[in-house]
């Protein structure tokens, strides 16, 4: 077959497209551009330092975070006791270091599971619209306007209480707002021709909307992740500060602070809430660096 | 050679609904499409022109079911003449004619799913409609990347990796993945350069010859249409004013506002420069059209009984073809 005008015109062109090197993957202009971001960086670190000491706690110290030793009472911070001991002989850096696996489980485990719940309900209730919409978002409005404070009180004096309580409450208070994040990306993605294109082969919404939208609309999701993580570490340290957390004899950052409850232990013996205090403030501190560089390299409008 | 018809459009409406308030109650309609009567045969380009935010869109919506029309019926004939109307139809019962029609979009930068390789995003579709292996898949793909003159290993690569015109091309392997009959091309080529434009045309037209397509040809560019299509309805406010075939809608106008909108065209040929014809105003807004004929407003040529009556769309024939308008002030005689 004879080759017309036109064939050798496209065979130029696809020359061209050959020659034309390809920019490099999406994702490690992402990764580079957070790893630019200095305090991110340093916040990762400290992060990444405090979930490995939390883990392999056990190898880190020879103590019991549980262990009773009352000939070592109240013994400010030395070489063998590096936090120094608590009223009932405990080694204060254990707990820490065990109080950590706890504290960080219910913070990470409870912003994870409220984005799982938001996200699924969101997408597909973005996606949709209509009166499954309207429900969705009714109801993620009477879950945020309910004061967490009198959720918790009203959980623990039916139920007792107890650490998955406390997560329940995290998760219940905590979905809408991912929720409402999610339904947000969904409705501005649910007008994308490629979405309009995927209907147009009447492909199950499940698949359109949990395959295909999803992953566009995670960046603004994993940042919230971080954020609430960081919250609910607070709201734990807080609540069990106040004795209404996670039950005193579990180690947790919020429940070692509780002892600065006595005004005698908060005057003479800072070991006992000073260095918690720090590594709780500096955990949640590294964790919104965290979430600050996320947002940052993920939104496509900061360039550079 | 008679011509049959691939889709018939009966009175289609499709209105919107104006939300307002704390309660969100409708308080009035967008009419985008504001009923339309069409008869696309099989094999045309049908050419459907006219302004930003005349219904276009809506309309090459409408008949793949991407919004639900208000009203009216979209009948769907097979190459064996059996006739289905397609939107009294459940959604599960369309799949056998999402197959047959398709659509190629006009943003080459929404068009394609960011998170996913070409053949991430394409092989759903494909896996929809029963091509089980992946080998086969990945055939298909490859072999139609091929045909719009890309290379079979693009399918691995990302959508940024590809300037507007291939992403465009990528679109139309898209359209054409499960062999459909009809595509409505919305405004495919008009976010690209001009230089591309014209090749990616040229595929089009390629392609509908090698695979007998019908082509549903959405433009708001004039100049555009004339080569391409066999056909051209022109759209004003959600209805059809003019619709003929090409030749005869620049030589034998008849609807004063495809007039202006051919006037408008840029020439190059300085001798055949005609006077352009300004329209004054703006497009009037779809909510609240005018009483009368929609266009009288901004027409040059309006009288009294155009701020009263209706004018409906009207058979004559220019040229020997049929030649359908909407304006009181046709002094042809009406075909019946
Ligand atoms: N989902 C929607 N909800 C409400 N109004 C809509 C919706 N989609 C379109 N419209 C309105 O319907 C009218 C027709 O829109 P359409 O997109 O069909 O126009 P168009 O002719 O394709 O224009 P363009 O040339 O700009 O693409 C416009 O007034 C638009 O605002
Ligand atoms: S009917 Fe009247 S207003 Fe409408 S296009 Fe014809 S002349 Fe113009
Ligand atoms: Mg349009």
């Amino acid at each position: 077959m004879a080759k017309t005008s036109l064939d050798k015109k496209f065979d130029q062109i696809k020359k061209r497209e050959e020659e034309k090197s390809f920019s490099t993957k999406k994702r490690s202009r992402i990764v580079s551009k957070f790893l630019n971001n200095r305090l991110a960086v340093f916040g990762l670190i400290i992060f990444t330092i405090i979930i490995l000491a939390s883990l392999f706690a056990p190898l880190l110290s020879p103590y019991d975070p549980m262990r009773v030793d009352l000939r070592s009472m109240r013994q400010a911070p030395s070489f063998d006791h590096w936090f120094g001991t608590d009223s009932t002989g405990r080694d204060v850096f254990t707990r820490v270091l065990f109080g950590g696996r706890v504290s960080i489980f219910i913070g990470l485990g409870s912003a994870i599971l409220s984005a799982v719940v938001g996200i699924a309900v969101g997408c597909y209730a973005g996606y949709k619209g209509g009166w499954i919409d309207v429900i969705a978002l009714r109801v993620s409005e009477i879950f945020m306007s309910f004061p967490q404070i009198i959720l918790v009180l009203l959980l623990v004096s039916i139920t007792g209480q107890s650490l998955f309580n406390l997560m329940a409450i995290f998760i219940l208070t905590g979905w809408g707002g991912m929720y409402r994040l999610a339904r947000a990306r969904m409705l501005s993605l649910r007008e994308e021709e490629y979405v309009q294109a995927l209907r147009s082969f009447g492909l199950s919404t499940f698949t359109i909307c949990y395959k295909h939208m999803l992953p566009n609309a995670l960046s603004p999701i994993m940042v919230n992740i971080t954020l609430s993580t960081a919250m609910f570490i607070l709201t734990e340290a807080g609540l069990s500060f106040l004795g209404l957390g996670v039950p005193l004899n579990i180690p947790t950052w919020g429940n070692i602070l509780n002892v600065a409850q006595d005004i005698l232990i908060l005057q003479n013996y800072w070991w006992m809430w000073g260095p918690v205090g720090l590594v709780i403030s500096v955990f949640v501190l590294c964790v919104n660096f965290i979430g600050d560089g996320l947002r940052d390299s993920t939104d496509p409008s900061q360039q550079g | 050679m008679m011509k049959k018809e691939i889709l018939k459009l009966r009175d289609v409406k499709v209105y919107f609904p104006v939300k307002a308030g704390v309660f969100n109650r409708t308080v009035g309609h967008v009419m985008a499409v504001d009923g339309v009567d069409l008869d696309i045969y099989r094999g045309e380009v049908l050419g459907l022109a006219g302004e930003s935010g005349c219904g276009k869109t809506t309309l090459g919506k409408a008949i793949l079911r991407l919004v639900e029309p208000t009203n009216g019926e979209v009948t769907y004939v097979s190459k064996e003449d059996d006739e289905t109307e397609l939107t009294s139809l459940e959604k599960k019962d369309m799949d056998p004619f999402r197959k047959k029609l398709q659509i190629v979009f006009q943003d080459p930068h929404s068009s394609l799913n960011p998170s996913f390789t070409i053949f991430g995003s394409l092989q759903d579709p494909l896996k929809k409609f029963g091509v089980n292996s992946k080998e086969e898949r990945r055939k298909i793909i490859g072999d139609l990347l091929e045909a719009v003159n890309m290379r079979r290993e693009y399918m691995d690569r990302y959508p940024h990796e590809f300037s507007g015109g291939q992403r465009q091309r990528i679109g139309i392997v898209r359209a054409l993945c499960l062999d459909p009959e009809l595509i409505v091309c919305d405004e495919a080529v008009s976010a690209l350069d001009v230089s591309i434009q014209a090749q990616v045309l040229q595929l089009l037209m390629q392609l509908k010859k090698d695979n007998n397509l019908t082509y549903l040809f959405i433009t708001h560019d004039l100049s555009v249409t004339e080569y391409l299509c066999d056909r051209i309805a022109v759209m004003y406010l959600g209805r059809i004013v003019e619709l003929c075939d090409s030749e005869d809608l620049y030589k034998n106008t008849l609807h004063p506002y495809s007039e202006a909108l051919i006037s408008a065209i840029p020439v190059a040929d300085l001798d055949k420069k005609t006077k352009r014809i300004v329209l004054e105003g703006d497009v009037p807004s779809p909510v609240n059209p005018p009483k009368g004929c929609p266009f009288h407003p901004r027409c040059p040529k309006a009288k009294d009984v155009c701020k009263t009556e209706v004018p409906t769309l009207k058979k004559y024939s220019t040229n020997g073809n049929e030649h359908y308008a909407s304006c009181h002030l046709i002094d042809l005689p009406e075909i019946s």
